[in-house]
C-alpha cells in the first residue's frame, strides 16, 4: 500500500484500525518530499524533525485509545503566508526571508489542537500576488502533471504538494482565487470559504477585505473535514463570525435532486478555452442526469469584476505592505545613507517586480484626487456585483463555471504582459468581491492530459450546498481520485 | 494697522483606559522599552486590530461633556506615512466619519463669556517613540506607547488671543480630568496641543494663511507659542512679507518657532477605511448609559462652591479648574467649619508649594483632613497664624497630623499671663531706649517691643495677651 495515496479521511480510518501508524504515514510523506521537492519546488521549509516528533506524540495518544479529531496525525503542508511560531514565514518574499514569527496563526493553533502533523511551509507567489507561482523569491513551483507548466497561483506550492503526494492536505489562502486556481491547474480540490468564516489572525495580509485561508485537498470529503477544523469565530479577528456550521461533513450527501444550478453565459464565452468549456458543460450534464435543474443565467457586471478587484486588492496591498520598511524585522538593505534611503533601498531590494507594481498601482488609486475616481468607484462596483449575485441566487442555488479560462500554461508564457496574467483570475475574483464561497474540483482532462477545474459558487455561507454538490459529482464520476499525479 | 489673531487648536489626549485601543496590552506609562507590546503593537505580519469598547465609551463621554453630537455611525480609517515609530506605517484614525461632532465649551476671559466651537472629536492610536542613544550607537524604537488610545479634539478657529486659548485649554483639561477620560499628565505627554494660527487686518472677513505648530506639552508653552507666532506673522505682514502655509516647530527653550515643512512637502496620507475593522455603530441607549456616568463638571461645581461653601468666585474658578485640587479642597472644607479659611490656605500657601515644587494637585503629600484640623487649631486659638505656617511646612514634609506637630514641637500658644508677663518685664529692662521712645509718644516703639517679646516666646505667646499685658507694664512705669 502506498500510504501517500490515501486521502485524509482514508488515512484517519486506517490509523484507527491500527493498519497504519502516524509515524509510518509521516515518514512516507517526508520520503516523498525528499524524492520530489527538488523537482517540484513546493516546499520552502520542511520541518522534518518537528513532524517526526509530533507523529510520535500523536501515535502515543492513539495507542492509549484516546479519542482524537479526524485530522489527528494527518500530515499537512502550510502556505508560507500563514504564521507558524518558530518557523520561517516568508510569504515567498525576500522581504520576509528572515522572518520567524513568535506566534501561531489561529488556523495553525486549531490544526495543532487537532493534532495534525505539520510537514513544512509551502511556496507561493510573493505575498500571494500572482497566478502562476512565478513571482516567488524561492523559485518557480512546477506543475506535477507537466514540469514545464505552472501550477497556478498564488498557492502553487499547496496545490502541487497535494497533487504530487508531498502533503495529505494543505492550507492555502484565497484572496482572488489563489487556492482554487492552483487546485484547478493541479487537479485537486480547493475551497474558498465565505469571508469571515475562517480567522485571518496570523494570515499575512494581502487584501484584507478578501483574504481567507483555504483548504486544498485530494477530495471533497477531506475539504469538509479540514473546514471543520479551521472555521469558526475568533475574537482576534474583528471581521470573523460564526458561520453557524457545526459539521461541514454532514453535507457530504450523494444527492443533487432539485438543486438549481445556474450557468452564467459570461463564464462560457470569450476567453475560455474550448476544451475547458466542454468539460464544464459535461459536468453540468452529469448534474442534470442526477436530478439537478440547469439554468442559463446572466451576470452582466462580470467584466467589471477584474478591474474592481485589482483596484481594491492593490490599494489594500499598498497599505498592508507599508509595514515592511526594514526597521523592525525582515529584509534591510546593507548600505544606506539616511532613513529615507533605508526605506527606499530595503523596499526596492526586498520586494519583487509584481509586488512593486501592485504597491505602485495601489498607492496611485488611493492618492489625493484619485480616491474617488478609482478606489471609491471600485467599492461601488463591488457592491453592485454583490447585489447582482444576490439576485442570481433568487433563481438558483449554486452557480457553475470554469475555475480558470484555461488549463495550466507554460512557464514564462504570460510573464511578458501582466494583464495577460491578470485575466487568468477573471472567473475567480467575482467570488471574493461578492463575499461568496466556492469550491474548485477536477472535472476531467484536456487533450494534453492536463486537469480541468470547475467551480461551484455558493451564496454567502452556502458552503453546505456546494460541498454537497461537489461530493455528489465526485461520487458519480470518480473525480480524479484514482490517478497518481506524481511527476 | 491693527490685526486680529485667529487661533484653532487640535488637542490630543491619551485616554485613561487600562488597555490599548486595538489589543490587550497595558497603557501604563514607562516600562522597559518594548515590554508593553504584542505583535500588533510592533506591526508584525498577520496581527489584527480588535477595537477596545472602553475607548469608544471614553470618547463618547468626552463628547457629551463638551456638548457634542454623538455619531450613530462612525468609521475607522488608515492614515499612511512612513516613520520608524509608526509600526504599521499607517495610523488607525477617523477621517470622514468621526465619533463626535459640533460641540462647544464656554470660556470666560476678563468677565466676558464666549463659546468656542468644537468641530469634532475622533479616536485614534498613538505611535511609539524614538530613542536616540546618548553614546551614539544609533537610534532605537520603543513601541510601548504604540496603540495607546487617543482622542483628537479639533476646535473651530474661534479663539482670538492667548488668554482665550489658555482659558479654553484649561477648561477642556478640567473636563477631561473630571470625567476621568484622561489623566492629562502633560509632562508625560498625555495631553498635547497643536496650534493653528493666522492673523488678518481687523475687520477683514477672510482668514489669513495659517501655520501649524505641533506637540505643545505645557500650558506655558502654548501661551508663549501663540504670542510668539502672532507677533511673528504680524511683523512679517507689516514688512510686506507673506505668510506661508507650513508646519512649524516650537522650541520652548529658545522661545521661538521655526519652519519644519511647507505645504508642498505635505504628505498625502492616502486615507482609506480600515478593512480590518467594522464601522462603529452607537445607539441612543448606549449614549444615555454613558451620559449617566458623567460626574459634576467644573462649572456646576464652581457654582456650588460659591453658594454652598461661600467662597469667592475667583477662588472657586481657580480651585475647580483642577479636579484633584477641587477634590482636596472640598474634602477639607467638609471637615472644617471654616471653608473660607480653607480656600485661603489652598489659594495661598498650598498653591505656592505646588508651584515651587512642580508637583500636581494629585500629589499633595498630606490628607485634606490635616488642613481642616490646622484651620481649627488657628480658629480655636491653639496656635497663631504665623505658627500655622510653620506647621503647614512640616505637614508638607512629613504628612503628620498638625495637632501632633504642635504637640511635639511645643508650638502651642502661651496663654499663661504670668509667663508672658515675666518675658515682658525682661524685654522692657533690656530695651530702655524703646521704652523711652514709647513714653515720648512714639507708638512705633510698641511694635518693636512686641516683636522682641514674640521672638523670645518663639511666636507662641497669645498676641492679644501680649498686647494687653505690655500696655499694663508700660503704664506702670
Amino acid at each position: 500500500m502506498e500510504l501517500t495515496k490515501l486521502t485524509a479521511c482514508q488515512a484517519a480510518d486506517k490509523i484507527r484500525k491500527k493498519e497504519i501508524s502516524v509515524p509510518e504515514l509521516t515518514y512516507a510523506y517526508l520520503d516523498k518530499i525528499i524524492e520530489l521537492n527538488k523537482k517540484i519546488g513546493a516546499y520552502i521549509t520542511v520541518c522534518g524533525q518537528e513532524a517526526e516528533k509530533q507523529a510520535d506524540i500523536v501515535q502515543k495518544k492513539f495507542d492509549k485509545n484516546e479519542e482524537l479529531p479526524l485530522i489527528a496525525g494527518i500530515p499537512a503542508g502550510i502556505n508560507d503566508n500563514i504564521c507558524t511560531s518558530g518557523v520561517l514565514t516568508s510569504c515567498g518574499s525576500r522581504m520576509l526571508s528572515n522572518f520567524v514569527p513568535p506566534y501561531d496563526a489561529t488556523v495553525i493553533k486549531k490544526l495543532s489542537q487537532n493534532h495534525a502533523v505539520l510537514l513544512g511551509k509551502l511556496n507561493m507567489d510573493e505575498f500571494a500576488m500572482g497566478s502562476s507561482n512565478e513571482t516567488s523569491w524561492y523559485g518557480q513551483v512546477k506543475n506535477p502533471w507537466d514540469p514545464e507548466r505552472v501550477p497556478g497561483g498564488s498557492g502553487g506550492g499547496a496545490a502541487a504538494a497535494v497533487a504530487s503526494k508531498m502533503a495529505c492536505f494543505a492550507l492555502g489562502s484565497d484572496t482572488g482565487g489563489s487556492a482554487r486556481l492552483a487546485a484547478s491547474f493541479c487537479g485537486v480540490v480547493g475551497l474558498r470559504p465565505t469571508y469571515g468564516t475562517v480567522s485571518r489572525y496570523g494570515l499575512v495580509a494581502f487584501a484584507s477585505s478578501m483574504d481567507q485561508a483555504a483548504p486544498v485537498t485530494r477530495d471533497v470529503a477531506d475539504c469538509a473535514a479540514v473546514m471543520n477544523v479551521i472555521a469558526g469565530y475568533d475574537p482576534l479577528d474583528s471581521i470573523s463570525r460564526d458561520s453557524g456550521y457545526e459539521d461541514y461533513t454532514s453535507f457530504l450527501e450523494n444527492d443533487v435532486k432539485g438543486l438549481k444550478i445556474g450557468l452564467p453565459k459570461e463564464y462560457f464565452s470569450g476567453a475560455v478555452q474550448k476544451e475547458v468549456k466542454e468539460k464544464v458543460l459535461d459536468a453540468a450534464k452529469v448534474f442534470e442526469s442526477l436530478g439537478a435543474e440547469i439554468e442559463e443565467i446572466s451576470l452582466p457586471l462580470f467584466e467589471y469584476a477584474l478591474p474592481a478587484y485589482y483596484i481594491i486588492s492593490s490599494a489594500e496591498a499598498s497599505s498592508n505592505l507599508a509595514q515592511y520598511d526594514g526597521i523592525k524585522y525582515g529584509y534591510r538593505a546593507q548600505q544606506f545613507e539616511d532613513l529615507v534611503d533605508l526605506y527606499k533601498k530595503s523596499r526596492g531590494e526586498g520586494f519583487g517586480e509584481e509586488v512593486k507594481r501592485r504597491i505602485l498601482f495601489g498607492t496611485y488609486v488611493l492618492g489625493a484626487g484619485n480616491y474617488d475616481v478609482f478606489y471609491n468607484k471600485a467599492l461601488k462596483v463591488k457592491r453592485m456585483i454583490f447585489e447582482e449575485y444576490q439576485n442570481a441566487y433568487q433563481k438558483v442555488d449554486i452557480i457553475l463555471g470554469p475555475t480558470a479560462p484555461s488549463t495550466a500554461f507554460k512557464i514564462g508564457e504570460k510573464t511578458v504582459d501582466p494583464l495577460d496574467m491578470y485575466l487568468i483570475d477573471a472567473y475567480t475574483v467575482p467570488v471574493n468581491l461578492a463575499g461568496l464561497c466556492a469550491i474548485s474540483l477536477p472535472c476531467g482532462f484536456d487533450s494534453s492530459g492536463l486537469p480541468v477545474g470547475m467551480q461551484l459558487i455558493g451564496k454567502p455561507y452556502g458552503e453546505g450546498t456546494i460541498l454537497r454538490a461537489a461530493f455528489t459529482y465526485e461520487k458519480n464520476t470518480g473525480g480524479n481520485g484514482g490517478i497518481d499525479r506524481g511527476v | 494697522m491693527e490685526y486680529e489673531v485667529v487661533i484653532g487648536l487640535e488637542i490630543h489626549a491619551e485616554l485613561a483606559t487600562k488597555s490599548k485601543i486595538y489589543c490587550g496590552c497595558t497603557t501604563e506609562f514607562g516600562g522597559e522599552p518594548n515590554t508593553h507590546c504584542c505583535p500588533g503593537c510592533i506591526g508584525m505580519p498577520g496581527a489584527l486590530p480588535v477595537l477596545n469598547k472602553a475607548v469608544v465609551e471614553y470618547a463618547i463621554k468626552a463628547g457629551l461633556a463638551t456638548n457634542c453630537e454623538i455619531s450613530h455611525y462612525s468609521r475607522q480609517d488608515r492614515k499612511h506615512y512612513f516613520y520608524p515609530d509608526l509600526a504599521k506605517a499607517y495610523q488607525i484614525s477617523q477621517c470622514d466619519y468621526p465619533l463626535c461632532r459640533n460641540g462647544y465649551l464656554e470660556i470666560e476671559v476678563n468677565g466676558e463669556k464666549k463659546k468656542i466651537g468644537i468641530t469634532r472629536i475622533h479616536i485614534e492610536e498613538d505611535a511609539g517613540k524614538l530613542i536616540h542613544d546618548e553614546y551614539g550607537r544609533g537610534t532605537f524604537v520603543d513601541y510601548n506607547r504604540s496603540g495607546v488610545p487617543l482622542i483628537e479634539i479639533v476646535t473651530e478657529p474661534d479663539m482670538r488671543s492667548s488668554a482665550e486659548v489658555k482659558a479654553f485649554f484649561e477648561k477642556l483639561k478640567a473636563i477631561l480630568e473630571y470625567t476621568a477620560v484622561s489623566d492629562c499628565k502633560m509632562q508625560e505627554g498625555s495631553l498635547r496641543a497643536d496650534i493653528n494660527l493666522s492673523v488678518r487686518p481687523k475687520g477683514q472677513k477672510e482668514f489669513g494663511v495659517r501655520t501649524e505648530m505641533k506637540n505643545l506639552n505645557s500650558i506655558r508653552a502654548i501661551v508663549r507659542a501663540v504670542e510668539f507666532e502672532a507677533k511673528r506673522q504680524i511683523l512679517e505682514l507689516e514688512y510686506g512679507g507673506v505668510i506661508e502655509r507650513e508646519t512649524r516647530r516650537w522650541d520652548d527653550v529658545k522661545g521661538e518657532s521655526y519652519s519644519m515643512r511647507t505645504k508642498e512637502e505635505a504628505t498625502d496620507y492616502r486615507y482609506m477605511p480600515d478593512p480590518d475593522l467594522y464601522p462603529i455603530y452607537v445607539d441612543q441607549e448606549w449614549i444615555e448609559q454613558i451620559r449617566a456616568t458623567i460626574p459634576e463638571l467644573p462649572d456646576d461645581r464652581k457654582k456650588r462652591f460659591i453658594s454652598e461653601l461661600g467662597i469667592p468666585e475667583y477662588d472657586a474658578s481657580i480651585i475647580t479648574a483642577s479636579k484633584p485640587l477641587a477634590d482636596f479642597f472640598e474634602a477639607a472644607a467638609k471637615e472644617s467649619k471654616n471653608a473660607k479659611a480653607i480656600s485661603n490656605w489652598v489659594m495661598g500657601d498650598l498653591m505656592k508649594k505646588l508651584n515651587d515644587t512642580g508637583l500636581e494637585p494629585s500629589d499633595i503629600p498630606f490628607a485634606p483632613g490635616n488642613l481642616a484640623r490646622l484651620v481649627s487649631l488657628i480658629d480655636e486659638n491653639v496656635i497663631s497664624g504665623k505658627i500655622a505656617k510653620q506647621v503647614f511646612d512640616i505637614m508638607w514634609e512629613t504628612g503628620e497630623d498638625p495637632a501632633d506637630i504642635v504637640e511635639k514641637k511645643g508650638l502651642k500658644v502661651v496663654t499663661d499671663t504670668d509667663a508672658i508677663r515675666s518675658v515682658i518685664i525682661q524685654v522692657i529692662s533690656a530695651n530702655p531706649k524703646s521704652v523711652e521712645d514709647y513714653k515720648s509718644g512714639k507708638t512705633k516703639a510698641m511694635g518693636f517691643l512686641i516683636g522682641q517679646i514674640m521672638r523670645e516666646t518663639k511666636g507662641k505667646a497669645d498676641p492679644q495677651a501680649v498686647n494687653r499685658l505690655l500696655k499694663e507694664e508700660l503704664d506702670k512705669l
